[in-house]
């Protein structure tokens, strides 16, 4: 039976990277479809009706939303393969907790590093690096947030390793020095093929942010 | 082994509620340990030093929190009643309208009653425009439904977790209207989702479940006099 997957997404959105990881890991062929944002498809608007963002996954058709929601629907439907999610109930709880946290405190604060200065930026650092350092407290020793295998909260967080750079030269402070777990983890998750063809070079990212300062017009 | 169940939670809070309704509709058994929101206890930062707040659960002695977590755990540990149908693709879309109910229509419901006057236009807006969309939604169904048997007719048409996420908006929005004086949420602008309001209050393990309404009215008009007071 042949399955028909569509992604519709935007190479630097952490959230659709999450996507293209978590469809990696599983072996699963899909179709990539660019959006621009600037000028949204017919067809985007058609299966995000409600939010109008990327990542859109579809299945045969039927379109499922919202990064974590698609990353567990993946698992779900292809669950022969890579497992993200553990079986037992209180550490699926754990890791759909904390890939929650993510979801909740990194992006908005990372995203004010980049785009705001001053008093509104040293803020948001300051947040961006708590969170950080209360995920390296989750991460612990272990090699993988998953324990000894790469999962979910890994697929939900290693995408924002692409920014590392970008975070420390808008915020002006060490990625190594604040968190150093975090940055091997990195670099661990990097050596899987998976993520490893899924996630851009960090000096892309950062390009890509100097070029929306100078679009919105912020030094 | 004996099962030991504690659920650290707020009378008056949605989130915690909706995990007691989780419960009881399992029929699960559990302690109860209202939290003082003042003077947060020691037990709550040790079990959600994260965030914390409540509703955590305490399932032989180890800690869960965030309410929605919380949902998916009790139907994954306990058998019966799931708030979650098999199907994959309709669990994503179950997770999708709870996550747009937390993240979209709460905080604009919330701004649009108790926000800054400069942001309470557009935040109403934003509300109307949520609302409508989960009318859509609901389309022609009792309840936006997905359980398996909680709401006592069985069928597709069962409590689930879209219904139970949706607590604050069946419930505490009409308080709060009254509270505050304004009205967002009515019979007229919005049918379809007030004949769910009414088949889900209906429900004896919904309706067992939420605060005593002139107790959380006196709150919520305790709270409107304290912000006036404090301009």
């Amino acid at each position: 039976m042949g399955d028909k997957v569509v992604l519709l997404d935007v190479w630097a959105s952490p959230f659709g990277m999450r996507v293209r990881i978590a469809l990696a890991e599983k072996g699963i062929k899909y179709e990539y479809k660019e959006e621009d944002l600037g000028k949204k498809s017919p067809l985007l608007l058609e299966m995000n009706p409600v939010h109008k963002k990327i990542p859109v996954l579809i299945h045969n058709g039927k379109p499922i939303c919202e990064s974590l929601s698609i990353v567990q629907y993946i698992d779900e439907v292809w669950r022969d393969k890579s497992p993200f999610l553990p079986s037992d109930p209180y550490q699926i709880a754990h890791a759909r907790f904390w890939a929650d946290f993510v979801d909740k405190k990194i992006y908005d604060s990372g995203r004010k590093i980049w785009l705001t200065k001053g008093q509104e930026q040293e803020a948001a650092k300051k947040d961006f690096l708590e969170c950080l350092k209360l995920l390296e407290g989750e991460l612990g020793d272990k090699p993988y947030f998953g324990g000894d295998c790469f999962g979910y909260v890994d697929v939900a967080v290693v995408p924002f390793y692409s920014g590392f750079y970008a975070y420390e030269t808008c915020g002006n402070f060490s990625m190594e020095k604040e968190c150093p777990k975090l940055v091997a983890w990195g670099k661990r998750c990097l050596q899987k093929e998976s993520v490893a063809k899924s996630l851009p070079d960090q000096q892309k990212i950062y390009d890509f942010v100097l070029q929306l300062k100078k679009r919105l017009g912020i030094e | 082994m004996a099962e030991e169940v504690k659920l650290f939670g707020l009378w008056g809070s949605p989130f915690s509620r909706r995990v007691e309704i989780a419960l009881k509709i399992k029929g699960v058994k559990y302690e109860y340990i209202e939290d003082d929101l003042q003077n947060k206890s020691a037990l709550l930062l040790k079990y959600n030093p994260v965030h914390k707040k409540v509703p955590v659960l305490l399932h032989n002695g180890k800690p869960i929190a965030e309410s929605l977590v919380l949902l998916e755990y009790i139907d994954e540990t306990w058998e019966g009643n799931p708030n979650l149908p098999p199907d994959p693709y309709e669990r994503a879309q179950a997770r999708f309208w709870a996550k747009f109910i937390d993240e979209k229509c709460l905080p604009a419901l919330w701004k649009a009653l108790f926000g800054e006057e400069s942001e309470q236009e557009k935040a109403m807006e934003e509300a109307l425009q949520n609302l409508k969309m989960l009318e859509k939604e609901l389309k022609d169904k009792r309840l936006f439904g997905g359980g398996g048997g909680g709401g006592g007719g069985g069928g597709e048409e069962s409590i689930g977790l879209v219904d139970i996420a949706a607590n604050f908006i069946a419930y505490w929005v009409g308080i709060i209207q009254e509270a505050v004086g304004a009205e967002i949420l009515n019979r007229e602008r919005f049918p379809v989702l007030y004949k769910w309001i009414d088949e889900l209050l209906s429900c004896s393990v919904i309706r067992e479940n939420l605060p005593p309404r002139d107790k959380m009215l006196a709150y919520f008009i305790s709270r409107v006099q304290a912000a006036k007071a404090s301009k």
